[in-house]
């Protein structure tokens, strides 16, 4: 059979848009390119929002991505069921969009952060970390100046109660997010957004000093054959 | 109305003044022209009249004034830079040096890299954010008018004592701007240089380095050719942003009314030129582009001459059709305006329909503005007026050159005299060290660095804190999968050495570099240099520069490597007090499996802990003497460059082999330090012995060709034997493991208190 289809996304100043098709391809997947103005998803099977500047974020992060042509045939397929990650900007678009709850402020430090950071894996139930165990503590890069976890009390609890926070910081909290915040999903658990960046840490020669982030493509790979 | 009162218009209300055409000039000859305010000297007015045979327009003044600054001319360097050429090496690496947008050096399987270091100093200093972050767009916009796509940057600051108040004020908002621009841009900043001394208060130093890649048959040059060829401007509307920047602000000394001039920095849009970048790659991927010019320091005036000058040496243009972002620039503020994130592209008539989709594709506006001329004249209208015919060349290349008068500082024999040797040295070198460490040249930059996105595109094999950064280019463009190389760049610069002996000091500055390159496992390949100096004016100055420069160029020679272009910056300097003089040296190399780069610092235990290089007993200029006496006296390290090229020759040759399993060089802080960090970088300590003799000056003398390097035991043998080979002292000191750092009979340190000594210290100090 073919190999399954991730669409990555690109919008006027994304940046990360290499690294997620290199990480695509590296676990056997195509790695299908979608511009932000293109009316239609090209049949994928799965859609990656990488990390930049999207627009600028002149008016506020992913402010602006959320009405491309693109987002009006994404966020239909993606409540309907459609696997999509979003990592920084991207995740910060997914919360502009509505698709995941709560929304992503200027770090606490007030500075762009960039590191290795240790991460805990708090929710395998997702097409994008059923390759990792519950509990399992990995290290992913974060590199962002807007990447405060917050949500009013009622979303957080609600959040945690049904098991919506699928990364923490562990090692220290870079950003000052909310209960430690990482990542998230929606209900569905097919929507997943996380600042930190599975894209650049996949490779023993490049990147963070880590290979974890090849869990996320292992996983949505063997779920896309597996449909 | 005077013509001054027109040439310089008043806040508020704008009179506009009769437009000043060519017609006029012949008409009132006897008008009086404000040259001296544009930074012009009598002479050189005086020569614009001669070239012309009339006075200049308004617009041909601008153009002449800005053409002819220190800044765009070199007209105070020139002369010490020919050396450069007329010294460099036989190199068959260099495809394009000297005199274009930036080097270009050949890396290997069809691929070249071209890279260039450029100063953004006085801007930094007036407003730190957008001075800063206009410097990193600037040289990216030179390597991308290479034909190249950028592909990483770094940076080398200087800034005033650590805890200087004003050093708080420019240093977060220098970094933030650096951190804002490079990081929305998705270039990684892989490495650079933060340094701190009181002689850089008031005139911080912001050199950028921006490097690119491009397939060697694919560079595009700054050039006009083709009459019939249209004249394309695109990228940022053209606004009122740094009119005069390069005269008035990189060509005059700073004195108290600085602050006064902050409208004549930049502001930087750094998603337009990621967009830019995008862009132009696809325009060269499109072949639409005959020749590319980004707009820097004197914008479209700089752009236009130089294009024109190096074609078919004419240009009509309408300067009118030049799109603004505020409709009332007179013709000279467009002229001298210095809008960021602007290129002028030469199409054939044939491709402008293609030229035009790309761009507008990626929503940049593209206007042609004008087309090449066979004329040899450059003639720009304002709505149908003639108000500049010039020929080109003579404002591009035929700038004043001056042969300025140098000579040795009055108190240099006096500071020479002044050995280190008399400073009492340290009892408990335990505590040196920790002092070093925690001081802020040597402490932990990350405070600095962890502002900046490393890892952007994927290809980032090493980056800061390793000696050099390194990218893999397999995977940075299409088409490069093949290859296995990647290259290596670092950039150094020691203001006290070149303090004490300007010749040494620019020789040092390279001969680090230089080793920072080669223990990564990189053969050296080619040169960047920024040179920071003081006024020219001043003859003590001047002697400096052209020390620096002759000790340059011999040393390029000497290491096989050579200089394939640069930038100079003057007048970094606060009433007559100069900065100390700060050649800041960039080196390229090329490793040739990137997947055999050397990590730096202690990786496993039990391997061998090797110093290469002899140790003689150098303090003049040493981090010791400035941290612990405060002192600056005596003679730098000697240069010996003969020992640098063998050790590069072991270092390479070794990483090739797969002998090495850390490497890492010996500068700043001498020993004692190159082993606290070599600790520092996985957690690993190790036991070591000295050698015989004095253990201070083992530790803390910052002789130069050397490195520290860690070899797996079993290798020790076929390495002892390359070092012997190529006659490089090799003195094996121990072995690494636990949990400290120990120097057998002298201290021992615990690698969490090195941590916490030298992290805590920038945090400290700047939040």
């Amino acid at each position: 059979m073919s190999a399954a289809r991730v669409g990555v996304v690109t919008f006027p100043g994304t940046l990360d848009d290499q690294d997620a098709a290199r990480a695509v391809r590296h676990a056997g997947g195509e790695a299908v390119p979608l511009w932000h103005a293109d009316p239609d998803l090209k049949g994928v099977d799965a859609v990656f929002l990488p990390g930049g500047f999207s627009y600028g974020d002149y008016l506020r992060c992913g402010a602006i991505s959320r009405f491309a042509p693109l987002m009006e045939e994404l966020i239909p397929a993606a409540r309907a069921g459609l696997p999509v990650l979003g990592t920084c900007n991207g995740f910060q678009i997914l919360c502009e969009a509505h698709l995941l709850p709560g929304a992503l402020m200027r770090n606490a430090g007030l500075h762009y952060v960039c590191r290795d950071q240790g991460i805990r894996v708090e929710n395998t139930a997702t097409p994008w970390t059923s390759d990792f165990t519950e509990g399992q503590e990995i290290v992913l890069p974060i590199k962002h100046g807007e990447g405060r976890y917050v949500a009013d009390e009622e979303t957080l609890s609600a959040l945690e109660a049904r098991g919506g926070v699928v990364f923490r910081y562990i090692g220290g909290n870079p950003n000052g997010s909310l209960n430690d915040i990482a990542g998230i999903r929606n209900e569905a658990g097919n929507i997943v957004g996380l600042m930190p960046h599975p894209e650049h840490a996949i490779e023993d020669l490049t990147g963070a000093p880590s290979t974890d982030g090849r869990g996320f493509f292992s996983s949505i790979l063997k779920k896309l054959v597996n449909l | 109305m005077s013509e001054h009162d027109r040439q310089a218009p008043a806040d508020g209300a704008r009179t506009h003044a009769p437009l000043d055409t060519v017609r006029r000039a012949h008409d009132t000859p006897g008008e009086r022209q404000p040259y001296a305010e544009l930074g012009m000297k009598t002479d050189e007015y005086e020569r614009v009249r001669a070239i012309l045979g009339r006075r200049p327009t308004g617009s041909e003044l601008a153009i002449y004034s800005v053409m002819w600054s220190e800044h765009c001319s070199y007209k105070s360097s020139k002369v010490h830079l020919r050396q450069f050429g007329t010294k460099a090496p036989a190199s068959d690496a260099l495809l394009v040096g000297m005199g274009e947008n930036a080097g270009v050096v050949d890396v290997g399987d069809g691929w070249a890299a071209t890279f260039k270091i450029e100063s953004h100093n006085h801007p930094s200093y007036v407003e730190p954010h957008q001075g800063a972050a206009t410097g990193v767009g600037g040289i990216v916009r030179d390597i991308m008018s290479m034909g190249a796509r950028p592909v990483a940057v770094m940076d080398a600051l200087r800034f005033g004592a650590a805890d200087a108040p004003d050093t708080r004020r420019v240093l977060p908002g220098v970094v933030e701007g650096i951190s804002h621009y490079g990081n929305c841009l998705g270039l990684p900043n892989i490495g650079g240089e933060v340094v701190f001394d009181p002689c850089y208060i008031g005139n911080p130093l912001v050199n950028a380095l921006c490097v690119g890649l491009l397939r060697k048959d694919q560079i595009k040059l700054a050039t006009a050719p083709g009459p019939g060829n249209k004249v394309v401007l695109f990228g940022a509307l053209t606004g009122p942003d740094g009119i005069g920047g390069a005269s008035v602000l990189a060509s005059a000394t700073f004195e108290d009314e600085s602050h006064a001039k902050r409208p004549s920095v930049q502001v930087g849009d750094p998603f337009m030129e990621k967009l830019l970048i995008e862009c132009c790659l696809e325009l060269y991927q499109a072949d639409v582009v005959v020749g590319i010019q980004d707009l820097g320091a004197a914008g479209v005036s700089c752009a236009t001459t130089e294009l024109a000058a190096k074609g078919t040496g004419g240009m009509n243009v309408r300067l009118d059709l030049v799109p603004l972002r505020d409709p009332s620039l007179r013709p000279e503020e467009i002229l001298m305006s210095e809008s960021q994130e602007r290129m002028m592209a030469v199409v054939a008539p044939d491709d402008i329909d293609a030229f035009m989709a790309i761009c507008s594709r990626w929503d940049i506006p593209a206007t042609v503005i004008g087309e090449v001329t066979d004329g040899g004249r450059l003639v720009m209208t304002w709505h149908g007026e003639t108000i500049v015919d010039i020929p080109p060349g003579t404002a591009a290349d035929e700038g004043p050159v001056y042969e300025r008068p140098f000579h040795e500082p009055a108190g240099q024999a006096a500071l020479n005299a002044d050995d280190p040797a008399r400073l009492p040295r340290p009892a408990d070198l335990r505590a040196a060290l920790l002092e070093l460490l925690g001081s802020p040249n040597v402490a932990s930059k990350e405070w600095v660095t962890s502002q900046y996105d490393r890892y952007v595109r994927g290809n980032t094999v090493l980056a800061q804190p390793a000696d050099a950064g390194v990218l893999r280019i397999g995977e940075i463009m299409p088409g490069a999968e093949e290859t296995t190389r990647g290259i290596a760049l670092a950039t150094d610069g020691n203001g006290r050495y070149a303090r004490l002996d300007p010749y040494a000091g620019a020789q040092l500055a390279l001969a680090e570099a230089y080793r920072n390159v080669a223990v990564t496992g990189a053969k050296p390949l080619a040169v960047t240099n920024c040179l920071n100096f003081g006024s020219p004016e001043d003859p003590e100055v001047m002697w400096q520069f052209a020390e620096a420069t002759r000790g340059l160029a011999d040393a390029c020679k000497i290491l096989g490597v050579p200089v394939t272009g640069g930038n100079v910056s003057f007048y970094n300097q606060t009433g007559s007090t100069p900065i100390h003089p700060t050649p800041v040296v960039g080196v390229l190399g090329v490793i040739d499996d990137v997947a055999g780069r050397v990590r730096s610092g202690f990786s496993g235990v039990g391997d061998q802990v090797v110093l290469l290089g002899e140790t003689a007993e150098e303090f003049g200029g040493s981090e010791w003497a400035h941290v612990a006496h405060g002192h600056l006296g005596g003679l730098p390290p000697r240069a010996n460059l003969e020992a640098e090229r063998d050790l590069a020759l072991v270092l390479t040759e070794a990483a090739s082999q797969g002998l090495l399993t850390g490497s890492h060089d010996l500068s700043d802080g001498g020993l004692a330090v190159a082993l606290a960090e070599a600790c520092l970088a996985q957690g690993v300590g190790c036991t070591v012995s000295l050698p015989d003799g004095d253990a201070f000056v083992n530790l803390f003398s910052e002789s130069s060709a050397r490195a520290l390097v860690t070899v797996a035991p079993e290798s020790f043998e076929a390495f002892a034997a390359l070092c012997a080979a190529h006659e490089v002292p090799c003195r094996r000191l121990g072995v690494t493991g636990g949990a400290a750092l120990a120097v057998e009979d002298v201290l021992e340190i615990p690698v969490a208190e090195l941590r916490e000594t030298h992290t805590a210290t920038l945090p400290g100090i700047f939040g």
